[in-house]
């Protein structure tokens, strides 16, 4: 696994209480690791501040899934 | 009691006579504070009068753009903005039939669009920093409604429901968002009236007396403080009795 899944698995780890085995690729935020709307704008935030890129608004709103943040941060960063 | 060393409050409208005494309150409370209002010079004279801990932050709440700069501004005055006060506001009366739409906007946009702005500009630090304090001035004619009034009287009603909805949204994040609801208050405005119009404005008051900004500015000291981390969403009356809300 990339350097940058193990960064983003272990914001997610961290921030949402979950086991690491069920941050997997397909993974959705809200519907399989229990984050709220609020969560998932912490960590965006948490994402930011971590790989220090910007995601803004529109972008934040693709990025549903485990998966779908570390493509969108291997891009950014 | 109700220490707020350590923390840093951003005060819009603190050149006025309310935000004038929420700013001394917070201030002598420990509190540093971001003094922010459209006049320079009470700004200025306000900020020697505290000494210490104290910020002058002009600002003109009808540019959106300087709007959204100020939670920033304050931030790299003060290092953070732990309280945030949105005090300012603006009247144009004028009877419903005959509004126009520029008594409507500018109304609206002062009062009820920047709070929404300044708002969201200190939310993200204070969802990081796990504590906040949003505190609206709204009015008691948000409430009971106000002849003359319907663009200030529903500026007032929709900070109550801004703060109302944020409440819910942050309130597991150590934010509390709440709004004060002066009912009459002597301020330079005030003392204009005659005599005669001051007794008439008392009669519907049960404390027969107009309220004092000092007394304004203790509610929103309570608001801000530690010990009321278990208020909000609520929108707390300081009016004298005159509506039982």
């Amino acid at each position: 696994m990339s350097d940058v899944a193990d960064r983003v698995k272990k914001i997610v780890v961290e921030h949402l209480g979950v086991e690491e085995d069920k941050v997997v690729e397909n993974a959705s935020f809200i519907d399989d690791l229990g984050a709220d709307s609020l969560d998932t704008v912490e960590l965006v935030m948490a994402f930011e501040e971590e790989f220090g890129i910007e995601i803004p608004d529109d972008a934040a709103e693709t990025i549903q899934t485990f998966g779908d943040a570390v493509k969108f941060i291997t891009e950014a960063s | 009691m109700f220490d707020l060393t350590g923390k840093c409050a951003l005060v819009t409208g603190a050149s006025g006579g309310i935000g004038g005494e929420i700013a001394k309150a917070l201030h002598a409370a420990g509190a540093t504070v971001g003094l922010s209002g459209t006049r320079v010079e009470p700004l200025e004279a306000l900020a020697t009068e505290l000494g210490d801990r104290a910020h002058v932050l002009p600002c003109n709440l009808s540019d959106p753009e300087a709007v959204d700069a100020l939670p920033k501004q304050a931030a790299e005055a003060m290092g953070s903005v732990d309280i945030l006060v949105n005090n300012a506001g603006i009247t144009r009366d004028q009877i419903f039939m005959r509004m126009s739409d520029d008594e409507w906007q500018s109304v609206l946009d002062v009062n009820l669009t920047s709070t929404m702005r300044l708002c969201r500009g200190v939310m993200r630090p204070m969802m990081k920093a796990r504590w906040g304090r949003i505190i609206n001035i709204s009015s008691i004619v948000g409430a009971t409604g106000n002849p003359g009034q319907a663009n200030y009287a529903a500026s007032k009603a929709g900070m109550v429901g801004l703060t109302k909805s944020m409440a819910y949204e942050v309130a597991s994040r150590g934010i509390t968002a709440n709004a004060v609801a002066p009912g009459f208050i002597a301020t330079a405005m005030t003392d204009k009236l005659t005599d005669d119009q001051k007794g008439k404005i008392n009669a519907q008051i049960p404390a027969a007396r107009m309220g004092a900004p000092e007394e304004i500015a203790a509610a929103v000291l309570y608001l801000a403080s530690p010990e009321a981390a278990y208020v909000t969403g609520t929108t707390l009356h300081v009016n004298g009795g005159m509506a039982m809300l």
